[in-house]
């Protein structure tokens, strides 16, 4: 009871107390000189969200990284050790491959799909039905998507009763088709939990970019039509060019997730058999091994392969806003 | 109106900073100890079901709350809250492995200050308490066990087959060759089992070196002190092999094997008409075939025998596992529960369900509900040799990598020699102790 | 002629159009059906045969899955908790996240892109190196087990891509709008909360609804902030209790997930009518 009290304070009472620290800037502002108020002001705006970050992911970040100078229990220095051992170790190249793979065919389908869902959706009458099925596998939570797909992927031997959907569909479109344990062949199993990724994540490319369409202006369409423009010529010098950065805000974030890739490959194979990725090598390192330092030396392998990625947002983001 | 909103900030803030969580550390009156304990552990479902009515006498004697906290993610969640400094006050783990390695950090009580050590000399086998010990200092101590190594059978099947129980590996070998040769695959093997897949063939290579070089070469393997690339181990996964990468001795090849959950595996020696006629597993797969086919009965229709010996002098082996409670905080409350579940009272709850084998010598075998149980209870019990599961006793890399091990070898069973040497990359890392 | 030719061409392409949405449509059903048809089966038919064999006969239909997920002890009171964790854990982000994201797009300082390039680059940051350090803070604190840490935890961890995808959007308002708004005399709040936020709806419904989501979804921050006990359990952590240790009763989970699920498909299509075309139409003059 007492927490559904503080939970309708928290609902009701932060929204105020964040309106009201606002107002309180905005007013403390006025009162001082103009000066003061253009530099200090983005400072107090960011104030709260930057306390936030820098207690909760900018100061672990940074312990992190000087734990992967220790050893396992953090004890006493060991320079690179961590690093040596984590890109000498044999199975590193097959991880590495691994996210590479993931990050090529994850994103680029995620995103293609995504825009042309929510270019396609756009244009029916039932829209909101065609993206609420697209977006249900974001909703199931991941324990219960792994139990799904897992069936999906089910082996029997040929001529047995086939369980698994996959193998089922396959058998009865192509008569001579021995089924195969996709999750469990070498050649496959990269594939088969791309998919599963893919299904997941496709919903989320196409709601924020569902979101940056309903933000184009109509008239603009409507103008190119009546000019007699065909569909595509509008999607590709209309549409795309003014969605450009929500794209890349799409793309920028499955990029992340994906370098940070773990829920699938965890629940369904658990990097066996070739699968493995590099945030699953640091949570086996970290929770199972109780080696802090190689798993925090992983962890800093992920925050130096995203500099690519800021790169880019800086000559995107370098430019726009006011 | 700006006035206000500053100050409902002001004393939401206040408000905010002043809520703290307490812990009940009350004591009641009345002679009750009162207060709380915090118990950490991987049960869920049934298992979950039976620990809260094991706890529920507790209890109501003591007044002692007993607040589980159930994941499958224990490793996650003990290793996170051990580091930051608010650990449970007792975990529940599911072998010594996990707990050497919390005792060898020196964050686990010392139980021989906490129980009393003569009820439990009486009470468990040496070997148990051996068990439970890292460098001489008494961690954990077991609540229930399992037996493994055991040898699943369909015996209406195997009548019909005309096939006798094995009581050898040579005899095991050619009975499954004979069955083979008719064109049936004997063997029924699983090993998937989501983030550990790959420990039921663990549990078999543990029982084939078991019976092939004694416990005390199988305690140095578990050391680190013998080498995985050594004539023994290697003679090991090759017998192995004979069984489960030979696609006519194993339903579904290799394919099956990798990808069947060994929740699942059996069924094909279930079938009408049979696909397989033997299936390795440990006691508790019998909830599994119970839930499977409920129509089923022990001893008719679903029977086991014990893995065939190998080498004579270890004939009377066994494998043993078992769920263990190690003590992180001492309290009155924690020190009065860990001593109930030592008891067999407690014990009996597990028992009775045929969810596990007790430790505790005061159960007696009629508390089994089954003839099936009480069997294994029973051979668990009078065997003159018994080891506990290797790979639960090896460090967690060494033993993740053996579950690896297994999937990649049965998947290419000719890569043994790497695998082997990767094996012992492996093992030179995970020994050290850095 | 042409007036025909182009119309069977419209006809054509809008057919097509059709075709290819119901086929991604059916697509992205498929697993979702499989686990639903699934749900209403008994266990032992579940991992037997495929679940398109529940139409065949005989029809073994069984609500046994869910009276077990119903009626699970703690089942009520740990959809409250999930409430109780989601729903400030929702609000608190995106207000903290419009205003700073607000600040990056329409404020000039110095420091402004090193500034966001690290909130970029904090989304990277694993959530696993966090438990530790953040953990042995709360327990300083006090605040292990209550709610209130649960919502800081959240609201810290949702804010990298919350700034960042606001930013986005509210850089994008049409620069004009933003500068006669100033010349109206209008003060930073004031074009805030009247101009910013009402035309940031569609990405403001989106977060929301990612947000809500993930936190709903959510298993090792409740286990670890908050608890695993009966008391503050959320949903996740019950639903994931009713498996054993083997892995004995996933059946339940076939149910678990589509109960579960309902809310967050709920505050989906709640938030759908946000997603409105044409939101800045009139705002802009000429």
């Amino acid at each position: 009871m007492i927490n559904l009290l503080w939970a309708l304070v928290a609902v009701a009472g932060v929204p105020l107390v964040l309106g009201g620290y606002i107002f309180a800037v905005e007013a403390a502002m006025k009162r001082s000189g103009s000066r003061a108020r253009g530099g200090l002001r983005p400072w107090l705006w960011l104030a709260p969200a930057f306390v936030l970050l820098a207690v909760f992911l900018i100061y672990p970040t940074v312990s992190t990284a000087a734990l992967s100078f220790l050893n396992a229990n953090s004890a006493k220095p060991v320079s690179f050790a961590n690093y040596t051992y984590i890109f000498t170790d044999s199975n590193m190249l097959i991880v590495l491959r691994n996210n590479l793979v993931w990050l090529v065919l994850f994103t680029f389908v995620t995103v293609i799909l995504g825009l042309l869902i929510a270019v396609l959706t756009d244009r029916v009458r039932y829209e909101r039905a065609v993206k609420a099925l697209i977006f249900l596998p974001m909703a199931i939570s991941f324990v219960a998507a792994g139990v799904i797909w897992k069936f999906m992927y089910q082996y029997q031997p040929a001529g047995a009763a086939q369980v698994g959907t996959v193998n089922a569909i396959f058998s009865s479109i192509f008569p001579r088709f021995t089924p195969q344990a996709w999750l469990f062949n070498k050649s496959q199993n990269n594939g088969a939990l791309i998919i599963v990724g893919i299904w997941m994540w496709v919903g989320f490319a196409m709601v924020i970019l569902s979101a940056g369409l309903k933000g184009i202006s109509t008239s603009l369409i409507e103008a190119a039509r009546i000019d007699g423009a065909r569909e595509g010529r509008i999607f590709f010098s209309i549409i795309l060019p003014l969605m450009r950065s929500t794209i890349i805000v799409v793309a920028t974030t499955l990029i992340i997730t994906v370098l940070k890739i773990f829920d699938v490959v965890y629940v369904m194979t658990n990097g066996n058999l070739d699968t493995d990725v590099i945030a699953n090598r640091m949570y086996k390192e970290m929770f199972n091994y109780q080696n802090f330092g190689r798993a925090s030396a992983f962890a800093v392998i992920l925050l130096l392969a995203i500099i690519p990625v800021m790169v880019l947002n800086i000559r995107r983001f370098g430019r726009g806003g006011s | 109106m700006r006035r206000l909103v500053l100050i409902l900030f002001v004393l939401l803030s206040t408000g905010a900073l002043l809520f703290a969580t307490g812990s009940g550390e009350s004591t009641q009156a009345g002679g009750k100890v009162g207060g709380s304990v915090s118990v950490l552990g991987v049960w869920g479902g049934q298992e979950l079901d039976i620990f809260n009515s094991m706890v529920a006498p507790f209890q109501d004697r003591t007044g002692v709350k007993v607040e589980f906290e159930g994941t499958r993610d224990l490793d996650a969640v003990l290793t996170t809250r051990v580091a930051a400094g608010n650990p449970p006050d007792l975990a529940a783990l599911p072998g010594p492995g996990k707990m050497a390695e919390f005792a060898r950090q020196g964050k686990m009580v010392d139980l021989s200050g906490v129980l009393d050590m003569a009820a439990m000399k009486k009470a468990y086998a040496q070997g148990w308490l051996d068990l439970g010990s890292v460098d001489g200092k008494l961690v954990g101590i077991f609540t229930k066990a399992s037996l493994k190594g055991l040898i699943w059978y369909n015996p209406k099947n195997l009548k019909a087959a005309g096939v006798q129980i094995p009581t050898t590996w040579d005899q095991l070998m050619s009975t499954s060759q004979a069955i083979a040769a008719k064109g049936t695959t004997p063997w029924a093997v699983g090993v998937e089992s989501g983030a550990a897949s790959g420990w039921t063939g663990t549990d078999w290579l543990e029982n084939i070196f078991l019976r092939m070089y004694g416990p005390a070469k199988y305690k140095d393997w578990y050391d680190g002190k013998l080498a995985w690339t050594s004539p023994e181990v290697k003679t090991v996964w090759q017998t192995w092999g004979k069984i489960v990468a030979d696609p006519k001795m194993v339903y579904g090849g290799s394919q099956y094997e990798l990808s069947t959950n060994f929740g699942t595996a059996f069924t094909p020696v279930f079938q009408t008409p049979p696909a397989a006629y033997f299936h390795f597993q440990a006691t508790f797969i019998q909830s599994f075939i119970q839930k499977q086919y409920p129509d089923l009965k022990p001893v008719d229709d679903f029977n086991f025998f014990g893995f065939p010996a190998i080498n004579q002098q270890y004939a009377k082996a066994v494998e043993i596992a078992g769920d263990l409670f190690g003590m992180f905080k001492k309290t009155p409350q924690s020190t009065a529960f860990i001593t109930y579940v030592t008891t067999a009272e407690a014990q009996d709850f597990w028992v009775k369900p045929a969810n596990g084998i007790s430790p505790n010598r005061a159960v007696p075998l009629s508390d089994y509900p089954d003839p099936l149980s009480k069997n294994a209870a029973q051979i668990l019990t009078s065997a003159d040799i018994a080891v506990f599961d290797a790979s639960d006793m090896m460090p967690s890399k060494m033993n993740a990598a053996f579950w690896s091990a297994i999937m990649s070898y049965l998947a290419n069973p000719d890569q043994l020699d790497s695998i082997l040497s990767d094996l012992d990359k492996v093992r030179a890392d995970a020994y050290s102790g850095s | 002629m042409n007036r025909l030719a182009a119309l069977s061409r419209r006809l054509a392409g809008r057919g097509l159009l059709h075709l290819v949405l119901i086929v991604i449509s059916l697509l992205w059903l498929m697993p979702t059906v499989g686990l639903f048809v699934s749900s209403l089966r008994p266990a032992s038919l579940i991992s037997s045969s495929g679940w398109w064999k529940a139409f065949t006969t005989p029809f073994r239909f069984t609500l046994e899955n869910y009276g077990h997920v119903i009626g699970q002890a703690n089942m009520g009171r740990s959809f409250a908790n999930s409430l109780l964790i989601a729903i400030p854990a929702t609000v608190m982000p995106i207000l903290i996240a419009a205003f700073g994201a607000y600040a990056f797009a329409w404020m000039r300082f110095r420091g402004r892109n090193a500034l966001f390039l690290i909130v970029v680059g904090l989304l990277v940051v694993p959530l696993q190196v966090t438990l530790i350090p953040v953990l042995r803070l709360f327990n300083v604190l006090g605040l292990t087990g209550s709610f209130p840490a649960i919502w800081i935890a959240h609201t810290a961890y949702g804010l990298p891509f919350a700034i960042y995808l606001l930013r986005n959007f509210i850089g994008e308002l049409p620069g004009e709008m933003m500068e006669s708004a100033g010349l109206d005399g209008a003060t930073h709040a004031q074009v805030f909360f009247r101009l910013v936020i009402p035309t940031s709806v569609p990405a403001l419904a989106s977060l929301a609804i990612f947000q809500f989501m993930w936190v709903w979804n959510d298993l090792l921050v409740a286990l670890i902030y908050l608890g695993g006990t009966p008391r503050v359990a959320p949903m996740t952590v019950t639903i994931s209790n009713m498996v054993n240790s083997y892995g004995g009763g996933w059946e339940f989970l076939t149910a678990a997930a589509f109960l579960s699920m309902l809310l967050p498909l709920i505050v989906f299509f709640a938030l759908q009518q946000y997603f409105v075309k044409g939101i800045l139409a009139g705002s802009v003059k000429g």
